[in-house]
């Protein structure tokens, strides 16, 4: 079973910290996102019309959320129509027992899942073991993760922080049935994997999925997935329980033309991704469960600023090119959405009454390459800077930033303050003291100079 | 022309230098240079740390002092790219205050813009015969947009050997208050920077952006590595008889 991000203390400039000093992590992040950094770029940049799919992205994502509502009916209809199930979950607590009741119905006491990030956000796996089910991942990554009881770190590839010979330890560890003289050849693990999960599919009754869209006009859900394990569970148990966002929604099945371009360039650096599983109801005799999560969405979407953020289709580019993921590590985020986008997600989902949570939103130094990359223009710097405005500050901080503005407001304050500074240069130490001593760890404070620019001009200018 | 200067309130404090050159080359290409003195910041450090009602005080203020000029220069990507990107999602669209800023945000370049596309300048008579590599900062690269605007200037330059910075669109790690709320991310961000601007065995690292210049010059002066920082400015400004204005 996987561990869950629910309560993790800390806050992420202590949590970035300590996986800075980890040299390995450093190493194996730097390489893996440098890596799919540079197959995305290509990808993209061979397309001439790139930007006028990413505005198509953005304004049919846009399109809607403004009428989200209306769209969300016409789906239940759709769905229904074509004989399955839909149900409605306000929160991660109400979708876990909607899920847990309807495996518990068919008297099984295990499942088999596609790799789902709603799933995760909600911690169905935890819920489903207090009730007596086993839930078995079978996405490599996902497995990697479950069987380590780790946290997923990564998006698109949760076990990013692991290398293969990690890996190879948690099979032998963990899997029960990896072979003994397993090495920690890509191929080797991968066929391990594959055994193992094999004998799950064959024998599961049950599917649990997520989406990465679902189509209002026909009620179709759809997956987009590289290792066929996905098709696996779609289609082999008798019955299939889709947990979705309420946002994963687009109007048509012709939109689909659009986001079947951005998703796979800017996931995996892929012109399209190895399989694309369509499904309609209970029309292939599936008894099929649709389960739509709001879990703080809706409220998500009552901020005029920060709804942008429910247009992400979790392609992950944004993590790719982070140069604060890089270096601090999905972990540090404390969340099943690590980086960028979930610097904006997650304090918006939860709130920010935790201290990692508060913290989320200054996890950036606003670069704006997030911005760049995301294939439905996700402002991710406009979002940061807006829930900064929202988030709880500190007393001293307070204080401080009062203060400076203050002395901003005036001309003549502010000379007064860069003489006194000139005056008291000599007495500035190399090492400052209290919070201010962050700078001068590692960094050597400018000279002061005897007069200011303005001075200097007043006097000869 | 008649240009107003908008030195910033790093650069006024703590570079006056870049202040001074500015103002000398401006001179020497033919504009009247003034300096209202009743500017101070452009609200960027409040806003981007989370106190909106200071920083939007301070864009008011920025609004008043610069109206009415035909063009505001600024020693500064980031500050321009504040007043230009961000001062418009402060207000209310419609508001007195969105055509305030309306009104003067197009008007504010960052200096190479301004040499570039408002002066049409690119040779501007400077001599510095030094190896210099130089780093786009993000507000320049991703914000305004200068594309090749700065290395077209330096390029231009005679004696100056221009020598390009390994993954140079990458953030340096200064993002303002950044450098001191999240300092161990900062400063791995800041170290792989510096490794890279030794590895172009540069005299000296430009930059549009003296906050950026403060923070990787702070770690090259900490590890004793003989590199300069120079702003973009200052190297412009140098002539066989030197800088001053
Ligand atoms: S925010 Fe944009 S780039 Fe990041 S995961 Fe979502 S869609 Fe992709």
């Amino acid at each position: 079973m996987s561990a869950t991000f629910l309560g993790m203390p800390g806050d992420f400039p202590k949590n970035a910290a300590r996986a800075v000093q980890d040299s390995q992590l450093r190493y194996n992040l730097r390489k893996a996102t440098h890596t799919i950094r540079g197959k995305r770029a290509a990808v993209v940049d061979e397309l001439p019309d790139w930007r006028e799919l990413r505005a198509a992205g953005k304004a049919i994502k846009d399109e809607t959320l403004r009428h989200l509502d209306r769209y969300l009916v016409q789906l239940e209809e759709a769905v229904t129509r074509a004989g399955g199930h839909v149900h409605w979950a306000r929160d991660a607590a109400e979708a876990n027992r909607v899920v847990a009741g309807l495996v518990k119905a068919t008297g099984e006491t295990e499942v088999v899942k596609v790799k789902s990030m709603a799933t995760q956000e909600i911690g169905l796996n935890e819920a489903l073991a207090a009730e007596g089910i086993t839930a078995y991942e079978t996405d490599l990554a996902e497995l990697i993760v479950q069987l380590g009881d780790d946290f997923p770190s990564h998006i698109l590839v949760p076990a990013i922080h692991r290398n293969r010979a990690e890996i190879r330890e948690i099979f032998l560890d963990r899997m029960g049935d990896a072979p003994p003289g397993l090495t920690d050849e890509p191929a080797a693990l991968a066929e391990a994997a594959r055994l193992h999960l094999r004998e799950r599919f064959l024998r599961s009754k049950v599917a649990v999925s997520g989406a990465n869209f679902m189509i209002a006009e026909t009620g179709t859900l759809v997956v987009l997935e590289s290792e066929g394990n996905g098709r696996m569970c779609l289609t082999l148990p008798e019955t299939l329980i889709s947990v979705v966002g309420i946002e994963k929604l687009l109007p048509t099945w012709r939109d689909l033309e659009v986001f079947l371009q951005l998703l796979p360039r800017s996931s995996t650096g892929e012109r399209m991704n190895p399989y694309t599983s369509t499904w309609t109801g209970s029309a292939e005799g599936q008894d099929f469960h649709l389960v739509l999560l709001d879990n703080g969405r809706t409220d998500v979407l009552a901020d005029e600023v920060g709804r942008q953020a429910l247009r992400c289709i979790r392609c992950s580019a944004c993590l790719n090119v982070c140069p604060v993921y890089e270096r601090a590590g999905g972990h540090a985020y404390g969340s099943v959405y690590p980086g960028p986008i979930g610097a904006i997600l997650t304090p918006q989902l939860r709130g920010m009454s935790s201290e990692l949570d508060a913290s989320l939103p200054y996890a950036s130094s606003l670069c704006g390459a997030c911005y760049d990359v995301c294939p439905v223009a996700i402002d991710i710097p406009e979002v940061l800077v807006d829930l900064r405005a929202k988030a709880p500050h500190g007393a001293a901080e307070r204080a401080g930033m009062r203060v400076a503005g203050w002395i901003l407001d005036d001309q003549t304050r502010l000379a007064k303050a860069q003489r006194a500074a000139g005056r008291l240069r000599r007495l500035v130490p190399r090492r400052l003291p209290g919070p201010l001593s962050a700078w001068t760890d590692t960094r050597d404070l400018p000279e002061i100079p005897e007069e200011s620019f303005r001075d200097w001009w007043e006097r000869e200018g | 022309m008649r240009v107003a200067l908008f030195i910033t309130c790093v650069n006024d404090t703590l570079f006056p230098g870049t202040g001074k050159a500015v103002v000398s080359l401006l001179r020497r290409l033919g504009c009247d240079v003034d300096f209202p003195a009743a500017q101070t910041c452009c609200g960027q450090m409040h806003v981007n740390t989370g106190y909106r009602d200071e920083g939007v005080r301070l864009a008011r203020h920025f609004t008043e002092v610069f109206a009415g000029y035909d063009a505001v220069v600024a020693p500064s990507g980031s500050c321009a790219a504040m007043v230009r990107e961000q001062y418009p999602k402060l207000v209310r669209p419609g508001s007195r205050g969105a055509a305030a800023i309306a009104e003067v945000a197009p008007r504010v370049h960052e200096l190479s813009e301004f040499l570039v596309d408002v002066l049409k300048v690119e040779d501007v008579g400077a001599y510095f015969p030094h190896r210099v590599t130089y780093h786009p900062t993000c507000h320049s690269l991703r914000g305004l947009r200068l594309g090749d605007r700065p290395t077209r200037l330096l390029e231009k330059v005679r004696g100056l050997e221009l020598v390009p910075l390994p993954a140079a669109q990458e953030c340096c790690g200064f993002g303002g208050t950044f450098a001191v709320k999240n300092p161990a991310v900062s400063a791995a961000m800041g170290a792989d920077k510096v490794r890279n601007v030794l590895d172009t065995g540069a005299e000296v690292l430009c930059a549009a952006d003296n906050s950026c210049l403060m923070h990787i010059g702070g770690t090259l002066s900490r590890q004793r590595t003989g590199i300069r920082v120079m702003h973009l400015a200052e190297i412009l400004a140098a002539t066989d008889e030197g800088t001053r204005p």
